[in-house]
Order: C-alpha cells, then sequence, then structure tokens
C-alpha cells in the first residue's frame, strides 16, 4: 500500500492532535483585586445546612458590609485537606474553609492558611483558652477561628446500668472493674469496644491523660507519640481487650450498630456530639442513655480530651482576606449565628457564651431524660486537656490505624503498636524535611 | 502484544466453525465450571441484592432487622431522597448523565478516529505513538488526576463542567480497543477499493469504516460510560461547587457530613440504588449493537 505524503502527515496528525486540541489552554485570566466595592468570598465547608446560616449574613450584616459568601459543600475527612492544598498548589483555594483542629498544622506548613490576628479583633474573649491555642499554634499569629469542639464524656445505658447493678465509673481502674463485672454477670454483653480503627478517639484519650504528640523546641519539632501518657493509655486499653473484658470490634459499622441497638454494648467513650449517632445508631434505645463525665486517671482529677472539632480559617490565596476574616468571626461568635448553627448543623459551639443560651436550653431530644445535658457538657468542655497537634497527623493517623488494626486482631502488643506510629511519624516528618528532635 | 493481536485479525472470511468434529457426544454437564460460574453470579449478585432490599428499609430498620429481610420505608426514603437539599439528588443524577454521555460520546468519537488512522495508515512513528498509548493504558487515571488538575487550573477551567469533561474524552484504553477493532474489521482490500472509486479518506472513513466498526465503538463507549459515570477523584478534585457534582461525590458527601452528623445512610442506599438503573437501562438498550456483524459479505474471497 502506498500512501501520498500529504496523506501521511494528514493521518498522524489526525491520530495525535485530535485528543490533544481539546486540552489546549486557553489562557489564564487575573482575579483581579478590586478593593472597593462589593466582595464575593467562596466557603469550603461540610456542615448541613451551612447555607441557610450563611443567608443570615448574606441578607444581615453582609449586606450592609458588602460582602457576599456562597457555600461550596465539601465532604469532611482528611480527603478534603489534601483537596484544599491541591487547590493551594494553583493558587485556587477558595476564601474561607472548614478545617477540623488537627489539620491547621499541615495547612499552615503549607502556607494554605493566612494570619488572621489583625482581623479578629478581640474574638478571642469567647473561647475557652485551650481551643484558642488550638488555632494559633503557640505563636502569635491566628490562623482560624474556632467553631465547634468535641469535648469526650462517658454515654451509658442507665437502665442496663440498673438492671446489672453496676455504678458509673469516676476513674479508669473503676471503669476496668465494671468491665470485668459486666462480663461476669452477663457473658455475651460488652461495657465498650475498643475500635483500633478510630484515631481521633485514641489520641483524645491520649490527650486525657496528659500526653503532648507534637510539640516543638526551638526549630524542632519533637514527636511524643510514645511517651509515658499514651504508653498508659494504650496499655490500659490493650488489656482490657486482651483478658476479653471488652470487644475488639470496630465502631461504625452495622454490627456495633445492632449492638448499640440491642444492648449488647451498654457504654460509649465519645463526645458531646454522641446524641446524633446515637439516634441513628441505635433509635430503638432512645431516653435510655445517659452521660457523665470521662472515668479519671486519678481520684479527684477532671480532665477530658477532645473528639472533633473544626473552626473556620482563611486561605492565603483569598484576595480579600479581612471581609473573609469578618464573616469567619461574625459566624462562630454572633448569637444568631451560632444559633442558627446549632439548629441547621447540629453543632456544640466553640463559644463558651453559646454553649448555655438558645438551642442549648434543653437537651438534645434523645436524651430527654437528662434535662441538664448541656449544662453538664458545658463544665465538661471547661475541663478540655491542651492538645497538640503537629503537620503530619494525617499520617499518624493512618500510622495508627495500622499498627493497632493488626494489634487489636492479635489481642496483643498495643505498646509495640504505639512505637510504631512514632517511628512511622518521626520518619515522615524527616522525609518532608522538618527538624525532628530526638 | 500489538503485533500478535493483529496478525491474529488478518482476514477471517471463509473460516466458519463447528463442522467436521465428527458425531456429537451427549451432553454433560460440566459440573465443576458451573458451580465456579454460579458462585461467581453469586457473589457479583449479592451485593446488588443488598442495596435493592437496603434501600426498602427506614433508618430504624435498617441495621437492626434481617439483613435480606425487605422493610417497609421505600416510599419514605425516595421522598426524603426527593426532598434533600430541594432534589439536589436528580441535579446530581443529570450531572452525572451529563458528564458519562457527552464525555462517552466524545471520547468514543476521539477513539474511533484514532484508532481507525493507526491501524490503517502507516507512517513514522506509529508504533511509537501505539506503545506511548499502552503505556498510557498501564497507568492508571487515579494518578493524572492532580496534574489534570493542575492543568486546567492554569486555562481557569476548574470547577466547571469542562473541567470534568476535558479529560475523559482522550481514553488510552477507547484508542486502543478502536485500533484493535479497526484492525480486525475494516480490512485494508475495502479501503483501497473506496480509493478505487474515488472517495476521499473522510468519505471511507465515515461511510465504509465507521459502520464496520460500530460494534466495537459500541463497546468503547460503554466502558467509557461506567467508567465517567463511576469516576470519583477526578471530579472530586476538579469541582468544588456540589451543584456540579456527579452521584458518586454528591452521595459521598452524603455519608461524610462531620462526626456530629449522623451519616445519611437510607439516603446514600437508595440514591445508591437509583443510580444503578441508567446504567441497566444503556446495556438493554445497545446491548442489541453487539449481535450485528457489519463485516460478513463486505469481502469475499
Amino acid at each position: 500500500m502506498r500512501y501520498t505524503k500529504h496523506r501521511r502527515l494528514v493521518s498522524s496528525a489526525m491520530a495525535v492532535t485530535l485528543g490533544a486540541t481539546t486540552l489546549a489552554a486557553c489562557g489564564s485570566s487575573d482575579d483581579g483585586g478590586a478593593r472597593s466595592g462589593p466582595v464575593s468570598l467562596t466557603y469550603w465547608t461540610w456542615a448541613p445546612g451551612m447555607d441557610k446560616v450563611v443567608d443570615l449574613w448574606n441578607e444581615g450584616p453582609g449586606k450592609k458590609e458588602q460582602i457576599k459568601v456562597t457555600v461550596k459543600k465539601q465532604a469532611s475527612g482528611d480527603t478534603l485537606v489534601t483537596k484544599i492544598l491541591t487547590a493551594h498548589k494553583a493558587g485556587k483555594a477558595p476564601d474561607l474553609v472548614q478545617a477540623e483542629y488537627q489539620a491547621l498544622p499541615t495547612l499552615v506548613s503549607n502556607d494554605a492558611l493566612a494570619d488572621i490576628s489583625q482581623d479578629v479583633g478581640d474574638a478571642q474573649d469567647e473561647f475557652a483558652d485551650g481551643v484558642w491555642q488550638q488555632t494559633t499554634l503557640g505563636t502569635d499569629a491566628v490562623y482560624a477561628v474556632p467553631q465547634d469542639i468535641g469535648p469526650m464524656m462517658f454515654y451509658y445505658r442507665e437502665d442496663l446500668f440498673k438492671k446489672y447493678g453496676l455504678t458509673v465509673p469516676t476513674t479508669w481502674d473503676e471503669f476496668a472493674d465494671t468491665a470485668r463485672e459486666l462480663k461476669k454477670k452477663s457473658p455475651e454483653t460488652d461495657l465498650t469496644t475498643f475500635s483500633a480503627n478510630d484515631s481521633g478517639l485514641f489520641a483524645g484519650l491520649a490527650q486525657q491523660a496528659g500526653a503532648r504528640w507534637w510539640s516543638t523546641s526551638g526549630d524542632r519539632w519533637k514527636v511524643g507519640i510514645s511517651d509515658g501518657a499514651t504508653r498508659k493509655v494504650a496499655e490500659f486499653w490493650g488489656g482490657l481487650v486482651e483478658e476479653g473484658a471488652i470487644d475488639n470490634q470496630p465502631m461504625y459499622t452495622p454490627a456495633w450498630n445492632k449492638a448499640l441497638n440491642t444492648g449488647r454494648q451498654i457504654a460509649w467513650v465519645s463526645a458531646v456530639w454522641a446524641p446524633g449517632t446515637l439516634s441513628t445508631a441505635a433509635p430503638d434505645t432512645e431516653g435510655k442513655w445517659a452521660m457523665a463525665p470521662l472515668p479519671q486517671w486519678s481520684e479527684g482529677e477532671n480532665r477530658t480530651g477532645s473528639w472533633g472539632g473544626s473552626s473556620t480559617g482563611v486561605t492565603t490565596d483569598s484576595g480579600h482576606k479581612e471581609a473573609a476574616a469578618k464573616f469567619a468571626v461574625w459566624l462562630n461568635t454572633d448569637g444568631d449565628a451560632l444559633n442558627a448553627l446549632a439548629k441547621e448543623s447540629g453543632i456544640y459551639p466553640a463559644s463558651t457564651s453559646a454553649q448555655l443560651s438558645g438551642a442549648f436550653t434543653t437537651p438534645p431530644e434523645y436524651f430527654s431524660n437528662q434535662p441538664d445535658f448541656y449544662e453538664k457538657a458545658a463544665e465538661i468542655a471547661q475541663t478540655t486537656a491542651p492538645s497538640a497537634w503537629g503537620p503530619n497527623v494525617n499520617v499518624a493517623y493512618t500510622a495508627f490505624k495500622d499498627a493497632f488494626g493488626a494489634a487489636a486482631k492479635k489481642k496483643s502488643g498495643f505498646v509495640a503498636a504505639v512505637e510504631a506510629v512514632q517511628r512511622d511519624t518521626v520518619a515522615d516528618l524527616e522525609k518532608q524535611g522538618f527538624e525532628v528532635a530526638p | 502484544m500489538s503485533s500478535v493481536a493483529l496478525s491474529k485479525a488478518e482476514p477471517v472470511a471463509g473460516t466458519d466453525p463447528g463442522t467436521g468434529r465428527g458425531p456429537a457426544r451427549p451432553r454433560r454437564v460440566a459440573l465443576v465450571p458451573t458451580l465456579t460460574l454460579l458462585l461467581g453470579a453469586l457473589y457479583c449478585l449479592l451485593p446488588v441484592a443488598w442495596v435493592v432490599i437496603a434501600s426498602t428499609k427506614s433508618g430504624n430498620e435498617l441495621f437492626s432487622t434481617f439483613t435480606f429481610w425487605p422493610g417497609t420505608g421505600l416510599t419514605e426514603n425516595l421522598a426524603d431522597l426527593n426532598a434533600y437539599r430541594d432534589g439536589v439528588y436528580w441535579k446530581w443524577m443529570g450531572n452525572s448523565a451529563l458528564y458519562a454521555g457527552v464525555g462517552a460520546l466524545l471520547s468514543t468519537c476521539v477513539s474511533a478516529v484514532s484508532g481507525y488512522a493507526l491501524a490503517v495508515y502507516r507512517f513514522r512513528g506509529r508504533e511509537t505513538l501505539f506503545n506511548v498509548l499502552l503505556a498510557g493504558v498501564l497507568m492508571p487515571p487515579v494518578i493524572l488526576a492532580v496534574p489534570q488538575y493542575l492543568l486546567l487550573a492554569r486555562a481557569d477551567l476548574t470547577d466547571s463542567y469542562l473541567s470534568v469533561l476535558l479529560p475523559q474524552i482522550l481514553s488510552p484504553y477507547g484508542v486502543y480497543l478502536a485500533r484493535i477493532y479497526a484492525a480486525a474489521s475494516v480490512p485494508p482490500d475495502v479501503v483501497e477499493a473506496g480509493r478505487m472509486d474515488g472517495a476521499g479518506e473522510w468519505r471511507i472513513f465515515t461511510r465504509v469504516a465507521l459502520p464496520m466498526m460500530l460494534p466495537g465503538l459500541v463497546t468503547v463507549f460503554l466502558f467509557q460510560f461506567v467508567a465517567i459515570w463511576n469516576n470519583f477523584l477526578l471530579p472530586y478534585i476538579m469541582l468544588s461547587d456540589d451543584e456540579k457534582f456527579p452521584i458518586t461525590l454528591g452521595l459521598h458527601t452524603l455519608l461524610e457530613q462531620g462526626a456530629n452528623t449522623p451519616a445519611l445512610y437510607t439516603l446514600v442506599i437508595t440514591g445508591a440504588f437509583l443510580a444503578v438503573f441508567p446504567l441497566v437501562a444503556l446495556f438493554l438498550v445497545i446491548q442489541r449493537f453487539w449481535n450485528l456483524d457489519l463485516l460478513s459479505g463486505a469481502v469475499k474471497s
């Protein structure tokens, strides 16, 4: 077969370019930095109903200030941090992002979050010190405004505790005894489970015990995951799993839901947002649960950890940081805004004055049997131990799931698992180019 | 690998299977293969059955009643899904149909043209080009999502319908299939005959070759449609406006609502259940194209 030169050219061009032309870039346009006049901001958030809360701003204070905010609803989780960082790499991160506290160091070390300390005024007064400290990362800068918090608490089936003759444990030793006692009285019932999937829970428990997983000394990061406090927590739970006093199945599975719903598991170490989870996991047991402070490591102590919670940050890509910070402060300190957030998104506010007003004057529906639910919650929130997050929490959490998952299956070696997490975390920090103190 | 496939695909007319094999033996049921296939079918269909049954359960029944026992909440679930944020689910469904439909169609066109060119014309660098393409087949699209995002961000196209459509138009696998199929179904003699009759190359392609390649192109279309319909990472990275989300992303946001809000399991399950229908319908409608054998009668040897 013979082809003319012309034909050959055409055909090869056909194969190559037809696919490629469609990808041709058409030049980028400038954002244009109009300082005065109306401002339009985008906001990535996962809180359900946030669009309705933002409507309050757009029709009220935002209208006066000519700052319009548009919500772009996202899925929560570590993947969102990756998405924000990817967008930031292209200079296209939204003006405002919702970020969990443990994600803040990651975002800051990638230069994705702006320092808004000049624009937040005296917002600091609205928050407990331990909460505010998480958004400053211990510096003079402010990288976000706290939105919601997740102080940890102990939830238990009031009716079944009575039935089995158990008392609510106030220390972890009592907690262990309670678990053993229950096993004796009803071998097929477990007090609770230790889930190797939920790094956030373990981090909160370690925080209560006084662990500081990340800290800085000079220009160096120090990783303290394998320190004494964390080991103590790991040994405690590992021991309970090993002797069979509690279950070792993961949480948030259909099997776990069933166990809660049918009374095969009668307690849950969780946080202030538990009522929402319980209402879907164990719908048949509404009104049968009660909440108490977390058991303590030594008698007379009064501390809790936190599990969950998030903040509102302004990105370095935003062309209107001052306006964005203004909105972030309004959203997380204004009474009406927080009320709407509680109603639409079901959050537990970080702002101390909001914790006892508006939506939080009556208990959650699921806990209608405990009228002082939120008063107690606010008291417990005050006792939150300081937290210490670092720039690679996601890596530590992944390492946790791997190491603890394997250990839970074998029912042994939780301390070795803690050491594995420490090793992986340090190795990753070094790989990222951080200086790590020994 | 490619040369084997091509040499095997030389003219096949005239070989008629099924004759001269001797007297037919009494049929035996091959127990092991049948059982294996049945197990495989069960393995594939059980999750589907689970979704179908779970979508009929109300929130209370979902985790508390027997897994394969239908519940009573189907109409309620449908109503809830329909009402969720003013019916945003249907918007997602429409977006998915748009991304998958338009994307697969364009991708099939590009694959057809490129595959035909690679199969029929001989030009310098053809094999190199094809090998590069094969390397593209081996490259998981997941790896490309982030570079594609950065590229499209430069063109200011992110968070738009185009940002999800464009990267999916060039499918190495589609081009590969189209080339194999064009080589097998478009005999060089037919192309040559077209030239003798004075038809231009474009005319030969559209009028002669394209109909012959149709069953293969239907396969390319279906592959690409399903791939785009199920794609998660690319739209996840590209899109931030949930009004533009496809179903995969939309349902993901229902699951990941943050720690203080329970996942909307019943809505997600019902949504996943409904999302299966377009795919099933598409397969049923398009299936008949596979049976067309346009090749027969084109060349007599």
